[in-house]
Parts: structure tokens; C-alpha cells; sequence
């Protein structure tokens, strides 16, 4: 129950570093909006999708791109997730409470994935307007695979952020080794986004949802467990 | 033919099996151990090369172009005997704090890059004919090009970090949540589309091309164990030439009182 309350703790301390700065929010928010507009430019807004017919090619890979928008942009808010720390010895303080270690990864986690859940409350209503997807009536839908995906990636970004925290090329190594183990997590929320947006005529939603709430316990749990040597010194 | 090559699969998997009992009862050393392995390895690679490139038949379909395999599922045998060795290696790190045991994990994740880029170099080469394109987006391949990324990034994080115990713990990490990760990327590609023909099994194919197939498993499996121990030997190396570079004036002290 302390571990709890820790946890608790340490994800209150960053949300309110986090709303008195937005500093991560407002970076991302633009960062986000930029990569919209780049697949605009990239592929051309106009463009013919494949199927149902009228649609156009950004409608078409909407469920796609809306997860490479989340990913890129998240990558961000997850790289400095632990510099403020880095930067002013609070790491160590951290270390030095009483309780399980634990409780500092799930703290930083649930941060991460507020941060992540409000851009991307920004972002999905704003792709829908720019591209012109009609997803008002899909809302509960999408916000249940939103909340499923986003889990397991802050999962093993908040892992990773952890362990290249200290690191001269830490922009760089974050994503190398963050995307690799993000693989059945793209799998199945876009799957399972572009299900709920075009229509599951075969009823496959519940299969991917299911897939990725146990990638998710999967990951949590590796990282959980493996996180007290990630922030040693 | 049939009956030599079958008999020394069996006596190259029992000298295996012995040098490994050594091994484990302190009898050899994993350099001799090494050492023996590479030399063995040079036979049983050439045998097996001569039994899969001349003696065995074409295939049915797929003519003289099925012979790389000989040289392709081979490597996958190294591939996973390294990534393993990473694996466990590295969890033996956590556990001891042994930093053999890190030498251990970083010799078996570049041995298994290896064997990871010529099977994919290999299968590559063989899918141009076979399937007419050089990739294509199948679950096997898209999984083993996963697997090198990740290997890839503990090698890029390793290169990048100096202090040898912080590198040995982050990149130990790195191997346990990459190879944890793995099974279930490999379901998830697998249920994102599949594509690749099922592997074959001994009861499908010609006994002639089974036992070049195994003569020439092993003979990879000995190249690798050769290769394993001379990594970790160079990386004992390095570890004692980084702490030297560290403490040159302490060292200098040492010998000036003496």
C-alpha cells in the first residue's frame, strides 16, 4: 500500500512539474500537429484510397499513421521523463526512500502516461479534422485501444528512458532499442484502430484488443521486474 | 556415403557432448575447449559442404537452387546459440556481477548478429529465384530482421558506454528485454501475415539431404562455439586494456615502489 502511495507520489511530483512547465506537452502538441501535416504533404491529400471507394489515401491509412504520429511524438516526452532528475542529482534522492524501486518506475510510468493519453486527446480529434475521418460515433471504441497501446509502449519507454538517461547519445540509442519491442504493439493497435474506424465485418476486434492488453501485462511485467537495476548507480 | 555421414554426425554430436561435460567438470578450459572445436569444425565443414554441394540430389522443384540451404538453416543455428548465450550470460551478470559473464553476453550477441546477417543474406539470395523478389514481408523474415535490429541496438549501446560496470548492466538489460520480448513479436508478426512455406521436416525430404543437412548444422555449431571463445577472449582483453587505460598513474606507482 506504501508502494502504492510512492508511486502515487512520484507521478504527482512530474504532473505538476509537467502542468507548470509544459515543457514536454507543448513540444509535443506542435511536434504532433508537423507530422500530420507532413504525411499531408507526403502523400498527397487528394489521393484515391484502395477501399471503400471515395475514400481518399489519407482516410485510408488514417489507423497507421495516427500510430506513427503517437510513437515519434511520444519518443519525445519519453527522453526527458528522467532529465530532470539527471540534471539535478534527484535520481539519487529517489534511490535513497525507504520502499521498493518499484514505486519510482510506476510513478514515472503513470506521468508518462497521462502526458501521452492528453496529447493524444489532442491528437486524434485533430487528425479526424484534418484528414476528414469520421470517427464520432467510434469514440469509446478507440479510446479503449488508445489506452492499450499507449500502456505498452510508456511500459518499456519508461524502462528504456531509465537506462540511456545517463547517456551522451541517449536521442538516439531511446528509439533503437524502444522500437524493436514496440513491433506487436503497432501490430495490433493499428489492426485493431483500423477495424473500429472501417468496420470489422468478421468481428476480429476483441482478438486484437485481447493481444494487446497480454503484450501489455507481458511488458509491464519484464520491466517491473527487471527496473531496480536499470536506475543503479 | 550415407552410413559415414550418419556415423559422424553421431561422433561429432558426442565429442560435443564430451567437450562439454569437460567443461562443466573443470577438465578444459573454454579456450582449449575452443580451440579443439575449431579445429574439428574444418573436416565436418568441408564433409558437409562436399555432401551438400555434390552429393546430395537436386530438389524436385526447386532444383540446384535448394543447396544455400545448406548454408542458410545452419546459420540460424548459430544466430540462436548466440542470442541464447547473450540471454543467459546476461542474466548470470544481474545475478553475479561477474563481468566474465558479461564478456560472455556481448561475444554471444555479435557471434549471433553474424550468423543473423548470413541467414538473412542467404535466405535473401535464395528468395530471389524462389519467390522472384529479394524480401518480402513474411513473418519468419520480418521476425529474424527484428531480432538483428535488437541485437544491433545492444551492440550500438555497448560501444557507446565507457564505465565497463554501467555497460555491463545496461546492456544486460537490454539482451533480457530484447530476448523476452521476442516470442511475442514473433506471434504478432505471425498473425500480421504469413507467407513463408512451412519448414521442412526429415520425414519430407531425401535421407541423403538430411545428413548433409545435420553434418553441416554442426559444423556450425562448432564454428560458432570456435568463434564464442575467441570473442570472449578479445573482450578479456579489452577489459584488461580499458582498466590499464584507467589507472596508468596508480599502476606507475605500483612499479616505482617496488
Amino acid at each position: 500500500m506504501s508502494d502504492l502511495r510512492r508511486a502515487v507520489g512520484v507521478a504527482r511530483k512530474d504532473l505538476l512539474i509537467e502542468r507548470r512547465s509544459k515543457a514536454a506537452f507543448n513540444a509535443m502538441a506542435f511536434f504532433a500537429a508537423l507530422v500530420l501535416f507532413i504525411f499531408s504533404f507526403a502523400l498527397g491529400p487528394e489521393a484515391p484510397g484502395l477501399s471503400p471507394a471515395g475514400q481518399t489515401l489519407l482516410q485510408y491509412l488514417w489507423p497507421g499513421l495516427l500510430w506513427v504520429a503517437i510513437f515519434f511524438t511520444g519518443i519525445l516526452a519519453l527522453g526527458r521523463s528522467f532529465q530532470l532528475e539527471m540534471d539535478s542529482g534527484g535520481l539519487q534522492a529517489l534511490r535513497l526512500y525507504p520502499g521498493d524501486l518499484k514505486a519510482i518506475y510506476l510513478g514515472k510510468l503513470a506521468a508518462n502516461l497521462v502526458v501521452l493519453l492528453a496529447m493524444e486527446l489532442l491528437l486524434i480529434p485533430l487528425s479526424a479534422v484534418l484528414y476528414n475521418v469520421d470517427l464520432w460515433t467510434k469514440l469509446p471504441g478507440l479510446l479503449g485501444v488508445t489506452v492499450l497501446g499507449s500502456i505498452g509502449f510508456v511500459a518499456v519507454g519508461t524502462f528504456y528512458a531509465a537506462l540511456t538517461a545517463n547517456l551522451r547519445a541517449r536521442e538516439v540509442m531511446l528509439p533503437l532499442l524502444l522500437f524493436p519491442t514496440q513491433v506487436p504493439i503497432v501490430v495490433g493497435a493499428v489492426r485493431a484502430t483500423a477495424l473500429i474506424v472501417h468496420g470489422d465485418p468478421m468481428g476480429e476486434l476483441n482478438v486484437w484488443l485481447q493481444m494487446l492488453a497480454l503484450v501489455d501485462v507481458v511488458l509491464l511485467t519484464v520491466c517491473t521486474l527487471t527496473f531496480e537495476f536499470a536506475i543503479e548507480e | 556415403m550415407q552410413q559415414v555421414g550418419s556415423l559422424l554426425v553421431w561422433i561429432v554430436l558426442a565429442f560435443l557432448v564430451a567437450t562439454w561435460i569437460a567443461l562443466f567438470a573443470r577438465r578444459l578450459s573454454p579456450q582449449k575447449a575452443g580451440t579443439l572445436w575449431g579445429i574439428v569444425a574444418l573436416p565436418v565443414l568441408a564433409f558437409g559442404l562436399y555432401l551438400g554441394l555434390l552429393w546430395a540430389p537436386p530438389d524436385v522443384l526447386m532444383g540446384e537452387v535448394y543447396r544455400i540451404m545448406y548454408v542458410h538453416f545452419p546459420s540460424w543455428i548459430g544466430t540462436g546459440a548466440g542470442y541464447l548465450t547473450a540471454f543467459v550470460c546476461s542474466l548470470l551478470y544481474i545475478r553475479s556481477r561477474d563481468l566474465r559473464f558479461d564478456s560472455w553476453a556481448s561475444a554471444g550477441a555479435e557471434i549471433g548478429l553474424v550468423f543473423n546477417a548470413t541467414g538473412l543474406i542467404t535466405g535473401s539470395i535464395w528468395g530471389r529465384p524462389t519467390w522472384g523478389v529479394w524480401w518480402t514481408w513474411d513473418p519468419r523474415l520480418t521476425w529474424t530482421a527484428i531480432m538483428a535490429v535488437t541485437f544491433a541496438g545492444y551492440l550500438v549501446l555497448r560501444a557507446l558506454m565507457e564505465d565497463p560496470e554501467a555497460r555491463a548492466r545496461a546492456s544486460s538489460l537490454v539482451a533480457i528485454i530484447g530476448f523476452a520480448t521476442l516470442p511475442i513479436v514473433y506471434f504478432s508478426v505471425r498473425w500480421w501475415r504469413t507467407l513463408h512455406q512451412p519448414q521442412s521436416s526429415p520425414e519430407t525430404v531425401d535421407p541423403q539431404m538430411v545428413v548433409a543437412l545435420r553434418t553441416m548444422m554442426l559444423a556450425f555449431l562448432l564454428i560458432f562455439g570456435y568463434l564464442l571463445t575467441r570473442r570472449f577472449a578479445l573482450a578479456q582483453l579489452r577489459a584488461e586494456a580499458e582498466l590499464a587505460a584507467l589507472e596508468p598513474d596508480e599502476l606507475e606507482m605500483e612499479a616505482a615502489g617496488d
